[in-house]
């Protein structure tokens, strides 16, 4: 029982993680909660995920904005704006 | 011209002899990350259900006459054939493009499209749509993305056809990665796709004001 929490593209390659599982911390109760929480990692983390980056979010693979709430299975996703096409 | 689901044109859309939506993207040759579970076919609505969907994301190239000739298969209402190809550009000089990494996020992919596919078909009586995306290494010149609509007219076929692209280039998960002289860079997402991705959501609200 616990979160999956994916890493997709530049923030991939930055972070240089593309997979983790957490158990969900104490106090995060939203998407944006999650964010604030790995900033606090410092070093990439806190660069990267900051404040003011375009960081996408998906909870269990659906778009969703800091709000979205979660679970504690939930998959969550975070990646720079979509490119495709 | 378009319709909203109320429309009573829609409700003739049942007698077209529709067919349910395609093949599941995981039975297709090439398809590395095929997704058919429940849920996403679940989320299927009434109206869409009797457009015919095909989404496949591989490795694989495509060949348009062949989509084109599996979306319109045994549907003779079908009077006209909206697509679009996106192939890889090479700009030259400082811009040169060697190749090309197409990274996507597996399942979110097939959902993402499979949700923009349904959109389509309650906004516009669509008899087919299929949208084949590339993913893994590509060259100059290689085609990226197809997008085809069937319809029993042209303006809904064009229109739906705009649609998808637009939306799927501002939902699908997929992240572009070039490479040229001066090494490797991911490409910067633009504006201009999320503006064209957002005179759809206006002009959907525009309809439901006339109402």
């Amino acid at each position: 029982m616990a979160m999956t929490v994916l890493y997709f593209a530049s923030l991939r390659e930055g972070l240089g993680v593309a997979r983790e599982t957490l158990d969900q911390p104490d106090g995060v109760r939203v998407a944006g909660d999650l964010l604030a929480w790995l900033r606090r990692r410092g070093g990439a983390w806190q660069q990267l995920l900051a404040d003011g980056r375009a960081v996408r979010i998906a909870v269990d693979q659906q778009m969703v904005d800091a709000a979205a709430p979660l679970h504690a299975t939930a998959e969550v996703a975070f990646f720079p704006p979509v490119t495709g096409g | 011209m378009t319709m909203s689901p109320g429309d009573p044109s829609s409700a003739a859309r049942s007698l077209q002899g529709g067919n349910d939506s395609g093949e599941p993207a995981g039975n297709r040759p090439g398809n590395r990350s095929g997704d058919a579970s429940p849920s996403v076919s679940a989320a299927t609505t009434a109206n869409a259900a009797i457009t015919r969907i095909t989404i496949a994301v591989q490795t694989d190239d495509f060949d348009l006459s062949s989509e084109v000739a599996a979306l319109r298969a045994g549907d003779t209402s079908v009077g006209a054939v909206a697509c679009f190809v996106g192939t890889v550009r090479d700009l030259g000089g400082a811009q040169a493009i060697a190749a090309m990494t197409l990274e996507h996020y597996p399942g979110m992919t097939e959902r993402s499209l499979r949700s923009i596919c349904d959109e389509a078909a309650r906004r516009w009586p669509l008899a087919g749509v299929c949208v084949v995306h590339r993913i893994g290494e590509l060259h100059a010149g290689d085609q990226i993305v197809l997008v085809a609509v069937t319809s029993r007219h042209r303006g809904a076929a064009f229109e739906a056809c705009e649609f998808v692209m637009d939306y799927l280039k501002t939902r699908a998960p997929f992240w572009k990665k070039e490479r040229g002289p001066d090494g490797e860079r991911w490409v910067d997402a633009r504006d201009s796709d999320d503006e064209a991705a957002r005179r759809w959501a206006r002009q959907a609200q525009q309809q439901q004001q006339q109402q």
